[in-house]
């Protein structure tokens, strides 16, 4: 029921979770069950697509500063309505579909692929009390529905019947089963600090505060590694800058995605998107402390605005890094990937069990810093005897 | 029997009906990944959260893209002019039935035996992994030693290859 | 090695990105419309026709010698000699176009035809800002179109139009020396023959 002894800070909270109930005192009570899963679910359907319009313009604009240019400027004040006149335009261009072109897979990909992406979301606590799907396996279920936007990749790429799209399907796939190990290594760090598969109970450990400071586990030794490592391989599961080979607008055109056009194509960019803010969200739900502030003295400020701001900072870190490094050739991609971040991920496992096993103290901090530097400096040195970052010997060129 | 099962049970036979009738192989994936999906969702039904998500994890997250793989590197995208039945089917359709019907009658006539109760553990996945860790750790060191096995084995196969896509330009 | 190359690249990348809010030196971009580069003298886009004066038919210098319509190469230009005569930009009476068309969709400004011209008439424009609506009528650009004053010269291309106008009083000039000289020629031409006529005529 509805408390109006609440304070302030806490209604504003709560609100959406109170305007649920609200609502739902209105429903009778046979259709309890689908009008509250309706109104958690609406939410989301609404929340997620505006902040992708909202990146999409962010990203040009950003991209363009960092260019040494302006982003587009002419659409409303600062270009702020060009996300409009995006959509309009995927919407009224024609449809094209290849006559060779298997009809259905080729309509059923980006459908897949956006439900895919929507799916993630069921299990981020966006706020206190505010998850969609409270799921006991709510990380393992994460991960799962991860693998389904690989089938939507390779449909995709098939059903064009086109060389550059199958090449770029398959290459997609190599990339994203090649990242999915580490991705799952780093995040179950986080798991086994938590001692639960629960993303709720995850947040909820870490909301806690020591004096002024927070428990997120980025800011432990084997935190933050796992952090690291997490966020490149969410930038390599989601396609981006620059692990966007397989989609490289200079390589192969657009890779899987080059048969399709208007509104289809504005979905596979609405399912890439989505699945980036999901990554980030679960990000942010391991390791930077889901929806609670970072101080407590900030804890007034509602929480779902925390798990926002969070990820706005995450996204404008894509696009930073997307501005900044030049993509990764396949093999290069591959050999980062088994060669580094698989290792690395497994000896963070190391460091995050044996920082449950030390007494708690400074003691612990040290030994798994030093460890895991250790681990980064034989890496990253084994990975340069090789021979991959050597100076270039040109045969006939000179 | 309830509306969600049925609609579930539909959807699984429905997807592996046309992975065994389709003649397009891809098409074939697909309706087997339908399939996955179908069988994972009658797990969740059932409540046993862990097992059916990682049926999605592993049957449709790696079984199906190693099919995936296997049909597109042995390029036999091309479909068949005619249906491709095996002149035997009368004897398959007879072995599915008896298959059917002993287990049938196996779950019809061990039902007795279950708990009243659905008894649902407390934190099944740490269940699970202690379980594992105490009473299954041999198994799962063989298993271990078995997949590393066949790592090396695969990794050697793609050294060997001398017209192998994996070796890029030296 | 250890990944500072990286840590660089996003140093250099943020310096860039918050320096564009800061220094507007680094934002090259020109902003269209509102913001132009002034073209440089020699920038040519299509032809036009020069007048001198006020009247833009009496003082246009073509004579429609139809040079310029030879010479064009995808032939662009269309040139019909008109019956009567005006003084053209020296003073003296010559044809001029009745019709002078140009169809600029299909001018390619090669310029030979103000390399040609004898006449210092037609000239380039700069002008590049033609879209129409209309594909064919819009893009044919007719005598009056294309006459534009000897002042707007000056503006566009003021060191050729400064030589122009040069070369042209100084043949103003000379013509007018030789109208003077035929005129005070004919009263002693007239003279000559009357007294030749009234030397026969006496004898």
């Amino acid at each position: 029921m509805i408390v109006f002894s609440a304070s302030g800070a806490e209604r504003a909270d709560q609100i959406f979770v109170l305007i649920k109930h609200w609502l739902m005192g209105y429903v009778p009570a046979a259709a309890q069950p689908l009008a509250s899963a309706v109104l958690s679910v609406v939410p989301i359907l609404m929340a997620f697509p505006l902040i992708f319009a909202i990146t999409t313009l962010l990203e040009r604009k950003g991209l363009g500063r960092i260019q040494n240019r302006y982003g587009p400027n002419r659409v409303g004040p600062w270009g702020l309505l060009q996300p409009m006149a995006d959509g309009l335009k995927s919407l009224t261009k024609e449809d094209i579909v290849p006559d060779s072109a298997d009809k259905w897979v080729h309509l059923c990909a980006p459908l897949l692929l956006v439900v895919a992406s929507f799916l993630a979301y069921a299990v981020l606590p966006i706020g206190r009390n505010m998850v969609v799907a409270n799921l006991s396996a709510g990380v393992l279920f994460f991960f799962a529905i991860g693998a389904l936007v690989e089938v939507a990749i390779f449909m995709a790429g098939w059903s064009s019947r086109s060389k550059y799209s199958l090449l770029g399907a398959m290459r997609a796939i190599a990339q994203m089963v090649s990242y999915e190990t580490p991705l799952v290594l780093a995040g179950l760090v986080a798991v086994m600090a938590t001692g639960s598969l629960s993303t709720v109970a995850i947040v909820e450990a870490q909301a806690q505060y020591t004096g002024i400071l927070p428990h997120w586990f980025v800011f432990t030794p084997w935190g933050f590694a796992g952090f690291v490592l997490f966020m490149i391989a969410a930038t390599a599961e989601s396609n981006r800058s620059p692990f966007d080979l397989p989609e490289g607008e200079s390589e192969i055109i657009a890779g899987y995605y080059i048969e399709y056009s208007g509104f289809k194509f504005a979905l596979f960019f609405l399912g890439e998107y989505l699945g980036m803010f999901a990554t980030s969200g679960m990000a942010i739900t391991l390791f930077l402390g889901g929806w609670s502030a970072p101080f407590s003295f900030l804890t007034w400020i509602p929480s779902y605005l925390w798990f926002f701001a969070k990820l706005l900072v995450i996204t404008c870190g894509f696009i930073w890094v997307r501005g900044t490094l030049p993509r990764l050739r396949m093999d290069q991609l591959m050999h980062f990937a088994w060669k580094f971040m698989l290792p690395m991920t497994l000896l963070n496992i190391f460091a995050a069990a044996a920082w449950k096993f030390f007494p708690t103290g400074v003691v612990r901090w040290f030994a798994c810093a030093i460890f895991l530097a250790v681990a980064f400096v034989l890496l990253t040195r084994g990975l340069k005897k090789r021979g991959d970052v050597r100076a270039r010997q040109y045969r006939f060129a000179d | 029997m309830t509306l969600v099962f049925l609609l579930l049970a539909a959807i699984t036979i429905l997807g592996m009906g046309a992975a065994m009738s389709l003649r397009n192989p891809v098409r074939c994936v697909v309706g087997l990944t339908v399939g996955f999906l179908g069988l994972a969702a009658l797990y969740l039904q059932l409540g046993a959260q862990f097992v059916g998500l990682t049926q999605v994890l592993v049957y449709v997250g790696a079984v199906a893209i190693l099919i995936i793989f296997a049909i597109m590197m042995t390029r036999s995208t091309e479909s068949p002019e005619q249906q491709t039945f095996s002149r035997l089917w009368f004897a398959g359709i007879a072995i599915a039935v008896v298959v059917f019907a002993v287990l049938g009658w196996a779950i019809h006539f061990g039902a007795h035996m279950l708990p009243t109760q659905a008894a649902l553990p407390e934190l099944p996945v740490q269940q699970i992994g202690d379980a594992l860790l105490h009473r299954f750790v041999l198994p799962l060191e063989i298993i271990a030693v078995l997949l590393t096995a066949a790592l090396i084995g695969a990794g050697v196969l793609a050294l060997d290859d001398p017209a192998g896509e994996k070796r890029g330009p030296q | 090695m250890f990944g500072e190359g990286i840590l660089r690249g996003l140093a250099e990348t943020a310096r860039n990105f918050f320096g564009s809010y800061v220094s507007k030196d680094r934002l090259t971009t020109v902003q269209f419309p509102e913001e132009r580069i002034a073209p440089i003298e020699a920038t040519r886009d299509f032809p036009f026709l020069v007048y001198d004066g006020t009247d833009w038919q009496q003082g246009m210098r073509c004579v429609a010698c139809q040079i310029c319509e030879k010479e064009c190469p995808p032939k662009c230009i269309y040139i019909d000699k008109s019956k009567d005569k005006k003084p053209d930009a020296v003073g003296k009476q010559q044809f001029y176009p009745a019709r002078f068309d140009i169809d600029i969709s299909v001018c390619m400004s090669c310029q030979i035809c103000v390399e040609v011209c004898p006449f210092d008439a037609i000239k380039m424009d700069t002008e590049f800002e033609l879209s129409t609506q209309d594909r064919f009528g819009g893009l044919m650009f007719d005598k009056h179109k294309l006459s534009k004053s000897n002042e707007y010269y000056h503006e566009i291309h003021p060191t050729e139009a400064a030589a122009v106008d040069a070369t042209l009083a100084e043949e103003r000039a000379k013509a007018e020396a030789r109208a003077k000289a035929a005129a005070e020629a004919k009263p002693a031409a007239a003279a000559a023959p009357a007294a030749a006529k009234e030397n026969t005529g006496g004898a």
